[in-house]
């Protein structure tokens, strides 16, 4: 399942949900807000969401690789508001009968929320400026690629 | 190409709720695509970011620039995704 949070992410929790006697395989992404991003030093990432079309996109994506690869369960967690460097922004789980399944589906699904769910992030520089990743018009006309 | 005049609720987001200065507002309109008016309010709001870089819903389900406007609908204009 799908879900938005602002808390910090219980990576551990969320694994004991996908546990299954059937499953061989547990593949898990993490993504970390790191300290730069294109040569910036970033201090903190701030994360906003539309989340009701992020929830139910969100489910999409998961039931879309549910049906691409034979798992057993598949989740993700996405959090919102301000983070901080080496915190977690996104946690998605598989569990499979097998590894190639839950490595594919893993990725499928961190690479499609990326780019279909309606969540936005702006980045606080050391210099005082802040800017929107992606966007053409953030500050300093910055163009991200996070 | 214009229409008769409708009147829609825009819902605006990060970037675009920056350059809006408000997060909803009740629009007049005569675009009839919901391109149209994007376009509209990004001469408005002074936004540049291309349409095909952005993405639309209309009454909280996701749709395509080229979707028709109805009056009372709900736009909601989202800017380039940056999640993850």
């Amino acid at each position: 399942m799908m879900r938005m949070v602002t808390a910090p992410i219980d990576v551990a929790a969320l694994r004991a949900e996908l546990v299954d006697p059937a499953a061989g395989a547990y593949a898990g992404f993490e993504g970390w807000i790191r300290n730069v991003n294109e040569g910036q030093a970033v201090l903190r990432l701030e994360y906003e969401a539309y989340e009701p079309l992020a929830l139910s996109e969100g489910e999409d994506v998961i039931a879309e690789a549910a049906r691409r690869f034979p798992l057993l369960a598949a989740s993700c967690v996405h959090r919102t508001g301000l983070l901080e460097i080496g915190e977690c922004a996104v946690w998605v789980g598989v569990s499979a009968g097998h590894r190639d399944e839950a490595f594919r589906a893993c990725r499928y699904i961190i690479d499609e929320v990326k780019v279909r769910l309606p969540i936005w992030k702006k980045e606080h520089y050391a210099n005082g400026d802040s800017g929107w990743v992606n966007c053409e018009r953030c500050a300093g006309g910055h163009r991200s690629t996070a | 190409m214009s229409g008769s005049p409708i009147t829609v609720t825009v819902r605006y987001f990060a970037l675009f709720r920056e350059h809006a200065g408000c997060d909803t507002e009740t629009v007049t309109t005569t675009a009839t695509t919901a391109a149209e008016l994007f376009a509209e309010l990004g001469d408005r709001h002074g936004s540049l970011e291309p349409a095909s870089h952005c993405k639309v819903a209309i009454n909280d389900a996701m749709t395509g620039w080229d979707a028709e406007l109805g009056d009372g609908d709900t736009i909601l204009l989202f800017p380039p995704v940056a999640g993850g």
